[in-house]
Parts: C-alpha cells; sequence; structure tokens
C-alpha cells in the first residue's frame, strides 16, 4: 500500500501502460501497431539526431552559436527547423487520415479514438507548430533587415519565446511516446473535454502545449510591434516599409490581442479539469458557450495572423520577380488594416448553428463577407504588379501563382460558408475540410515556402536547387487539387468530418482520388526535403556572398549574404520606399562609408534553455499529475529570471576595425565581381550582384 | 532615434536622467503593450463573469448578496488606492532625484500596503470557502475564483517585485537599469489599480446593487 502510493507521489498516474509499445505487443490490431511504429519514429529520430550531434561532435557550437544565441536571425532559423520538422509529422498524418477514409467503407484499419487522435494532433501541430513557428521564423530573420536594425527590441525575449513555442511541440512529440493526446479536435471543445467525459492525459497534453506555445506568440507580437515602431533606420517612415513589414506589424498586433483569449480559453478549461471548477460543465452553472466564443475569439484572427505575413511575401515575391515596385502599396496597406480589424469581428461564424438568434447571425455573415472586398483588392494589386513585369518563373513565382488561382476559389467558397444558411447546411462536413485548406494550403503554406526560398540564400548564402524545387512546386499544387477537390463533393454529398468510417458506398470513390492526392503531397514534401539535400551537396555552383542575387528591392538585399551577426556594418539612412532598389537605380547600392564604429552586442544567455527543460517539465508534471516536479519546475525557472536581473545586462563590443575589415573585403569583392542580368539568375554565375535593368522605364 | 523628444505616454524620468530616459523608452512602450495584452484577458474574465451572474450560473448556490462582505471590499479599494499614491510619491522621488532613502520609504510602504490588501482579501475568500462557497460550488462563483484572485495573483506578484527592486536598488544602485525597471512597476502598479476599480464597481457594487 505505502509501495504504490509512494511510486504515485513520485510518477503521480504515469504507469507501464502509458507506454504504446505494450499495448501494441500485448494487442497488436492495425491501429495499435501504427501508434507503436509512430512512437518508435520519435524515438528513434530523437536518438539518431542525437548520435549524428555526437559523431560529428557539434554538442558545442550547437550550444555556442544556436541554443543560447540572442541573434534573431538564428532563433528564426531554428524556428523554421523546428516548423519543418513538425511539418513531416502533420503530413504524414493527414495522409495515414485519407489513407483511413479511403479504405473506411465499414471500417478500414484505424480504431475510432486512434483517428480522432490523428485529426487532433494533425490540426493543432499544423496550426501551433508549422504555420506559427515556421511564420515566426521567417518574421524573426526578414524583418529587422528590412527595416535595418541590428536585432529586434528585446532579444532574450526572443529566445524565451521560441522557448516557449518549442516547449508546446515537444509536449506533442512526447505525447506520441507516453500516453495519448487529445481527441476534441483541435478546438477542444467542453464538455466533451472536461473532467466528466475525459478524465484521461489526452486534453492535458493539448491544454499545456497550446497554453504555453500560445504565451510563446503573445511575446512575440509584442517584440514585434516594438521593434517595428522603434528600431527603424533613421529616415524610414511607416509609408516607406516594405509590405512584408507592413504585414506583420498587423500580424503582430493581432498576435497581442487576438492569443490572450486562447490564454483565457485554455486557462478556464484547465481550472475545470484540475480544481473542480464549473465554467464549461454540464451540471451546476456551467457554459459551454463561453468557451466556444472564447475558442474563436482568438481562433479566427488567428487565420488571418497566418494569411497576412503570406501575404507580404507573395507582395516582395510578385514585385522582385515581376521587376517592379509593388502596384498599389497603399491601397495593399489599408487592405491590411481593415481584414485586420475585421478579423476581430466574425469569430461567430464558426458557430452559426449553435443556438444564436437569425439576426446575430446574420450581422456575422454579413462581417465575414466584407472580408473579401479588401482580399479581392490585393489580388487584383498583385495581378497588376505583374501585368508587363519582367517575370521570371522561379520557384517562389510558380507558388504564386499557384497561390493566386487557388486561393481565390477557398475564398470564394469562404464566402458561401459565411451565408448562415448554406453553412447549416454543410457545416460539420468535408466541405469545409475542403474550404479551409483550401486557404491555408496555398495560401499560408505556399506564402511560407515561397518565402522559404526567396530568403534561403539570404540566410546561408547559397540558392536552393531550381529544378527540384520546381517539381515540389507542382507536385504540392496538384496534390492539393487532388486531395482537397473532391472534398468539396463529398461534403456537398453530405459525408461528415471526423469519421473515421461510413457506410455510404457512393462516397467511396472520391475518397479514393483524395487519397491519391495524398500521396502527391508526399511526394511533395519528400521532393522538397530531397531539394534541400540536393542543393547543399551541390552549393559550391550557387553561392551568393555578394548578398542580392534576385535583383531584390528591399534592405535584406543590401547587406552579405549571409549576413554578420550585427546586420549592417553602416545603419544605413533611407529615403522613401523601395529603399535598395532606388539607391541601386542611382548608382548608390554599395556605398563606401565614411567611418565605422564599435557595435554593441546582446551576449548569448542560457534563460531560454532554462526555460525549455523547466517548461517541458512543468507541462509533463501537469499533465501526469506529478505535483512535486510541477513545483521545482515552476520555481527554477522564476528563480533563474530573478537571479537574470541581477546581473547587468551583458553586451559585447565588436570593434569598429573587424567591422571595417569584414565590410572593406565584401565591398572590394563587390567591385571585382561582374554582375548578372536576370535571365542568368539561376545560372551559377550568380554570385548575388545584379545588373541594372529597368523595364518599368522600357515599358 | 531622437534625443531630444523622447517622451511616452504614463511616468516618464524626464530629461535631466539623459541616458537612462532615453534608454527606458523602449522598454516602457513594450511594458504598455504588455499591459494591453494583459487588459484583454482581464476584460475576457469579466466577461465570462457577467455572463454567469445570474441564477443559471448560481445553480441553486449562493449569489452576491449571501456573500460579499462590502466593508471589505471597501478598506480593500481604500489600501490600493493610497498604494498607488504613494508609489506615485515614489516615482516623484525618483524623477526629481531626491533621497534614496525617501524613495525606499515610499516603495516600502507601497510594498506593505499591497500586502494588507492581499491579507484582506485573503481573509475574505477564506470565510466564503467556509460558507461552502468554493469555486467547486457553481459557475457563477467559478467565474468569480477565476476573475477576483487572477487580479490578487497580479498583486502578488507585483509585491514579489517591489520587493526584489527595494534590493537592487540597494545592490545595484540607481543603474539606468534600476530606475527603468521602477517605471515599469509603476505602470504595472496602477494599472492593478484600475483593474481592480473594474472589479469593486462590476463584482461588489454591481453584485450587491
Ligand atoms: C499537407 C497536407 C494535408 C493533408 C493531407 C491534410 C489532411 C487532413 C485531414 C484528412 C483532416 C481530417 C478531416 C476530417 O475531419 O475528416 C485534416 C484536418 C485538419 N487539418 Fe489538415 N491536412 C493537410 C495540411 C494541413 C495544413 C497545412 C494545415 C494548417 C496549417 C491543416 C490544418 C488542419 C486542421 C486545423 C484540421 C482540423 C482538425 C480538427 O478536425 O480538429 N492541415 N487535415
Ligand atoms: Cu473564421
Amino acid at each position: 500500500m505505502s509501495g504504490t502510493s509512494s511510486l504515485h507521489w513520485l510518477i503521480g498516474r504515469l504507469d507501464l501502460s502509458s507506454l504504446p509499445i505494450l499495448p501494441a505487443l500485448a494487442n497488436p490490431t492495425p491501429s495499435e501497431i501504427v501508434a507503436a511504429v509512430a512512437a518508435l519514429m520519435v524515438i528513434l529520430g530523437g536518438l539518431g539526431v542525437a548520435v549524428l550531434i555526437t559523431w560529428r561532435g557539434w554538442w558545442t557550437s550547437l550550444w555556442r552559436d544556436w541554443l543560447t544565441s540572442t541573434d534573431h536571425k538564428r532563433i528564426g532559423i531554428m524556428y523554421i527547423v523546428l516548423a519543418l520538422v513538425m511539418m513531416v509529422r502533420g503530413v504524414l498524418e493527414g495522409v495515414v487520415m485519407r489513407a483511413q477514409q479511403a479504405a473506411g467503407l465499414d471500417g478500414g484499419f484505424l480504431s475510432d479514438g486512434h483517428f480522432a487522435e490523428l485529426f487532433s494532433t494533425h490540426g493543432t501541430i499544423m496550426i501551433f507548430f508549422v504555420a506559427m513557428p515556421f511564420i515566426a521564423g521567417l518574421i524573426n530573420y526578414v524583418m529587422p533587415l528590412q527595416i535595418g536594425a541590428r536585432d529586434v527590441s528585446f532579444p532574450m525575449l526572443n529566445q524565451v519565446s521560441l522557448a516557449l513555442t518549442a516547449i508546446g511541440a515537444a509536449l506533442v512529440m512526447i505525447s506520441l511516446v507516453l500516453g495519448k493526446f487529445s481527441t476534441g479536435g483541435w478546438p477542444a471543445y467542453p464538455p466533451y473535454t472536461g473532467i466528466a467525459f475525459n478524465p484521461g492525459e489526452g486534453p492535458d497534453y493539448w491544454i499545456w502545449s497550446v497554453a504555453i506555445a500560445g504565451l510563446g506568440s503573445t511575446l512575440s507580437g509584442l517584440n514585434f510591434v516594438v521593434t517595428i515602431f522603434k528600431e527603424r533606420a533613421p529616415g524610414m517612415k511607416l509609408f516607406d516599409m516594405p509590405l512584408f513589414t507592413w504585414t506583420v506589424l498587423c500580424t503582430a498586433i493581432i498576435m497581442v490581442f487576438a492569443m490572450p483569449p486562447l490564454t483565457v480559453a485554455t486557462l478556464t478549461l484547465a481550472l475545470d479539469r484540475y480544481l473542480d471548477f464549473h465554467f464549461y460543465t454540464n451540471d451546476l452553472g456551467g457554459n459551454m458557450m463561453n468557451y466556444v466564443n472564447l475558442f474563436w475569439l482568438f481562433g479566427h484572427p488567428e487565420v488571418y495572423l497566418l494569411i497576412l505575413p503570406a501575404f507580404g511575401i507573395f507582395s516582395e515575391v510578385i514585385s522582385t520577380f515581376s521587376g517592379k515596385c509593388l502596384y498599389g502599396y497603399k491601397s495593399l496597406v489599408y487592405a491590411t488594416m481593415v481584414i485586420s480589424v475585421l478579423s476581430f469581428t466574425v469569430w461567430l461564424h464558426h458557430f452559426f448553428t449553435m443556438g444564436q438568434s437569425a439576426h446575430v447571425n446574420a450581422a456575422f455573415g454579413v462581417a465575414s463577407m466584407f472580408i473579401a472586398v479588401p482580399t479581392g483588392v490585393k489580388v487584383y494589386d498583385w495581378m497588376a504588379t505583374m501585368f508587363r513585369g519582367r517575370i521570371r518563373l522561379t520557384v517562389p513565382m510558380i507558388y504564386a501563382t499557384g497561390f493566386l488561382t487557388l486561393f481565390v476559389i477557398g475564398g470564394l467558397t469562404g464566402v458561401m460558408l459565411a451565408n448562415p444558411t448554406i453553412s447549416y447546411q454543410v457545416h460539420n462536413t468535408l466541405f469545409l475540410v475542403a474550404h479551409f485548406h483550401n486557404v491555408i494550403i496555398p495560401g499560408v503554406l505556399f506564402g511560407l515556402l515561397a518565402g522559404y526560398h526567396y530568403w534561403f540564400p539570404k540566410a546561408f548564402g547559397f540558392r536552393l536547387n531550381e529544378r527540384w524545387g520546381a517539381i515540389s512546386a507542382l507536385f504540392w499544387i496538384t496534390g492539393f487539387a487532388f486531395t482537397f477537390f473532391p472534398l468539396y463533393v463529398l461534403g456537398l454529398m453530405g459525408m461528415p468530418r471526423r469519421s473515421a468510417s461510413y457506410v455510404d458506398p457512393s462516397f467511396e470513390p472520391l475518397t479514393w482520388v483524395a487519397m491519391f492526392g495524398a500521396a502527391l503531397i508526399f511526394c511533395a514534401l519528400a521532393t522538397l526535403l530531397i531539394q534541400l539535400r540536393v542543393s547543399i551537396r551541390d552549393r559550391a555552383q550557387t553561392q551568393v556572398p555578394l548578398g542580392d542575387p534576385w535583383d531584390g528591392r528591399t534592405l535584406e538585399w543590401s547587406i552579405p549574404s549571409p549576413p554578420p551577426e550585427y546586420n549592417f556594418a553602416i545603419v544605413p539612412r533611407v529615403v522613401g520606399r523601395d529603399a535598395f532598389a532606388e539607391a541601386k537605380e542611382r548608382g548608390q547600392g554599395y556605398p563606401k562609408p565614411a567611418g565605422y564604429e564599435d557595435i554593441e552586442m546582446p551576449r548569448n544567455t542560457m534563460l531560454g534553455m532554462v526555460v525549455l527543460i523547466g517548461g517541458t517539465a512543468l507541462g509533463l508534471a501537469l499533465v501526469w499529475y506529478i505535483w512535486w516536479l510541477a513545483v521545482l519546475s515552476l520555481v527554477v525557472m522564476i528563480g533563474a529570471f530573478i537571479a537574470k536581473s541581477f546581473v547587468p545586462e551583458p553586451h559585447r563590443i565588436i570593434p569598429a576595425t573587424e567591422v571595417a575589415a569584414a565590410h572593406e573585403a565584401w565591398l572590394a569583392a563587390i567591385a571585382k565581381a561582374s554582375p548578372v542580368t536576370r535571365a542568368q539568375e539561376t545560372s551559377a554565375e550568380n554570385r548575388g550582384l545584379a545588373a541594372l535593368e529597368m523595364p518599368e522605364g522600357a515599358a | 532615434m531622437s534625443k531630444h523628444d523622447t517622451i511616452h505616454p504614463g511616468l516618464n524620468l524626464g530629461e535631466h536622467h539623459g541616458a537612462a530616459h532615453d534608454k527606458a523608452e523602449i522598454g516602457a512602450f513594450g511594458f504598455w503593450i504588455f499591459l494591453m495584452s494583459d487588459l484583454i484577458i482581464f476584460g475576457l474574465m469579466f466577461a465570462l463573469y457577467v455572463t454567469m451572474q445570474n441564477p443559471m450560473g448560481q445553480a441553486g448556490g449562493p449569489g452576491p448578496k449571501e456573500l460579499f462582505d462590502l466593508t471589505s471590499a471597501l478598506i480593500q479599494t481604500m489600501l490600493l488606492l493610497v498604494s498607488s499614491l504613494s508609489f506615485g510619491l515614489a516615482s516623484l522621488a525618483l524623477r526629481h532625484h531626491r533621497s534614496r532613502a525617501e524613495l525606499t520609504f515610499w516603495l516600502a510602504l507601497t510594498l506593505l500596503l499591497g500586502l494588507a490588501f492581499l491579507s484582506f482579501e485573503a481573509r475574505d475568500f477564506a470565510a466564503m470557502f467556509a460558507a461552502d462557497a468554493g469555486p467547486s460550488r457553481s459557475g457563477f462563483l467559478s467565474a468569480f475564483f477565476g476573475l477576483v484572485p487572477l487580479h490578487g495573483l497580479h498583486v502578488a506578484s507585483g509585491c514579489l517585485w517591489l520587493l526584489i527592486m527595494l534590493i537592487q536598488i540597494r545592490t545595484l544602485g540607481l543603474s539606468d537599469l534600476v530606475k527603468s525597471r521602477l517605471l515599469k512597476l509603476g505602470l504595472f502598479w496602477h494599472f492593478l489599480d484600475i483593474v481592480w476599480i473594474g472589479i469593486f464597481s462590476i463584482v461588489y457594487l454591481g453584485g450587491l446593487a
């Protein structure tokens, strides 16, 4: 008796049956085997990475150059690595789900519970641990460079935000090995996720991974807002900012205001589950509609938070690869602002069928349709930018064209869904699943991938392989179409979402088409990874150290690739929009500075790692009721922050001579290099110095 | 960027603090944004409370009239308001380079008032628990215990922060960093006062009206 209770004290409700490998051995159904294989993949993957790092002797540099770094560029790259790793899992889960539904007539190979776990982890991962970190990563990398800043305003906080996001991702990954994740979908509605229906660890995993990562996003948003308002290079007015930075500003403001509802929703649900509160229970005066409102008060702004930076990326990509300044810059800015504001006024369209009056539904329906107006303005602006441009169909442009065509379709089905009467017919069917994937894959994901290809040479000093990139992009586009267009039809035929199996044989053929699409998407992911591998192998032929491979228009292209840690040897003075393009046209793209100054940079700090380890321990402790560990990790983290505050903020000085040497060497290399025209852009000759071509003048 | 016209809403150190004044600006701006975000959290907790303060939410359990002690709430209000005054005097002492003893005195007084507030609040909560009116009793009480102690938790962290600042004024001296932290703590403290005014009006006065 005392033996078990002291063990319980030590490891909470954790026990051997929490390991999915064991049930798989005891009861080897296909469902259990899939779960066990997934768990093994996590364990082996983790071990494999650890072995590789040890074998190559990378631990010191990993620690010194990355994990403890406060450099916004390195933090950005780490965010994107995290997003790509999680994307592999998210896509695989999507493919498994499509396979299940293809085989799902009267059965399939997965248990209902396992299928529910799959769509819950898939949705949670794709939103919080793929899209969000990918965006945070690109913003971190690019935005300070675009505004001519040396770093974000709060570098240490930036590191902590990354740690908080990583904790969430770690918890979702650990849930494959220890216990089970939630089955409540990505919004985790109570009372289904309440303690009465779901006493297990699943919803707790969801709560803590999302709550902790959400806190990280709030802090990132804060950091980005302050950086944009306070760190712009002298002379850069708000309406001189590149469009990507504008969208970042709007997204960051959304983060500051839309993440708190998520924090409230998750933590109040936790109070219900842990401390017997009754916010959302069926009994004693709980009201689950409050949760639904809170969740979507976050959830709808969230989708605009995701899409706006993608719009920004497409704006940069389309303008650069058309060799023109952006058409209707101001209208794009105002459209972005209008979308940001409207995004807070439409949350109710996610639950038209949940009991409000027709008047309320009508108001929110109309508000939702309004969003199509500024978005339509943007689409025309992008097309007008391409009109008579010097268009090059590089990989980012392939994504951009895929985006323009497919996204408009997704937007139109969105307008359909904004009509409450239609929503009543198709809510909770695959029509909805088709709609939101139709905006989120061609919109957000293509945008992020376009940005990844566009800025990769900036970050690493060599270009990605064009051929494999194009293959992958075409796989994404066709794969998307084959996977999700059939779902519109299935939805109209009445096939419910989130169902592991069905009995109507007429659903079957289209689920097979969708399965084929999912196989194409799998190829898209595989070719994307192959492209990375090939590009690294052949990097000798694609070096662009001079920094401007695409004849860029904004400040990030005016510095070497990869940039020095202080970004700008001399903080630029900005006059007007498209600062770098203007300077190049005036023949002053690479001015020789009058003199150099010492540069003060923040030192490395371990705070992020303390938070990462402490926070992961805290999350696990809460999920498994290991109270001593929860208290311990909380005390350690708070203690670390307090201790840190007693050490005056440490800085490191980079001497002017060092800055001068590096900068002069780069200028000398530019003087020697021969510029390439746009026609040679993807050839080995492109070392990152662009020849002056002015299609606008010619047209 | 410009050296001369740095001003931000709320408390400023003033030009005569030189670099400290300029450096504090970015931090103070960031802190304002944090407060805005935090205010949304409070706003939503208020919304939950308001939607649950009705017979359905009370689920047959006790309501405001049976539970709230207006005298105690009034005392708490006064304690917080006076603590805001004393923090204001601390800010003035900082801004006008008064003696460090004076600054420390006003901060310590603020800390004491904060602790007094917390002890009154804790006493009220204990009384409610004793009357079997904890958060488990009803949705209404859940919302109450989600909102009011959240403010209490903020005040408690404010007190911890005050304590740390009192130590840092001794160990680090009135460095630029310490000054800028005092500014932010000031914003935080007055913010909590404003939230409390909301609680007093909506929860206590509104509930007993
Ligand atoms: C890349 C290929 C993808 C495939 C094959 C895929 C497939 C699926 C499938 C089969 C479902 C379940 C549908 C159902 O309820 O019956 C689903 C749900 C979902 N997916 Fe995807 N998806 C993909 C990408 C994405 C991306 C990029 C995102 C977001 C960034 C995303 C977000 C979601 C969300 C939020 C859900 C809803 C989860 C829930 O029901 O709670 N998916 N997806
Ligand atoms: Cu929405």
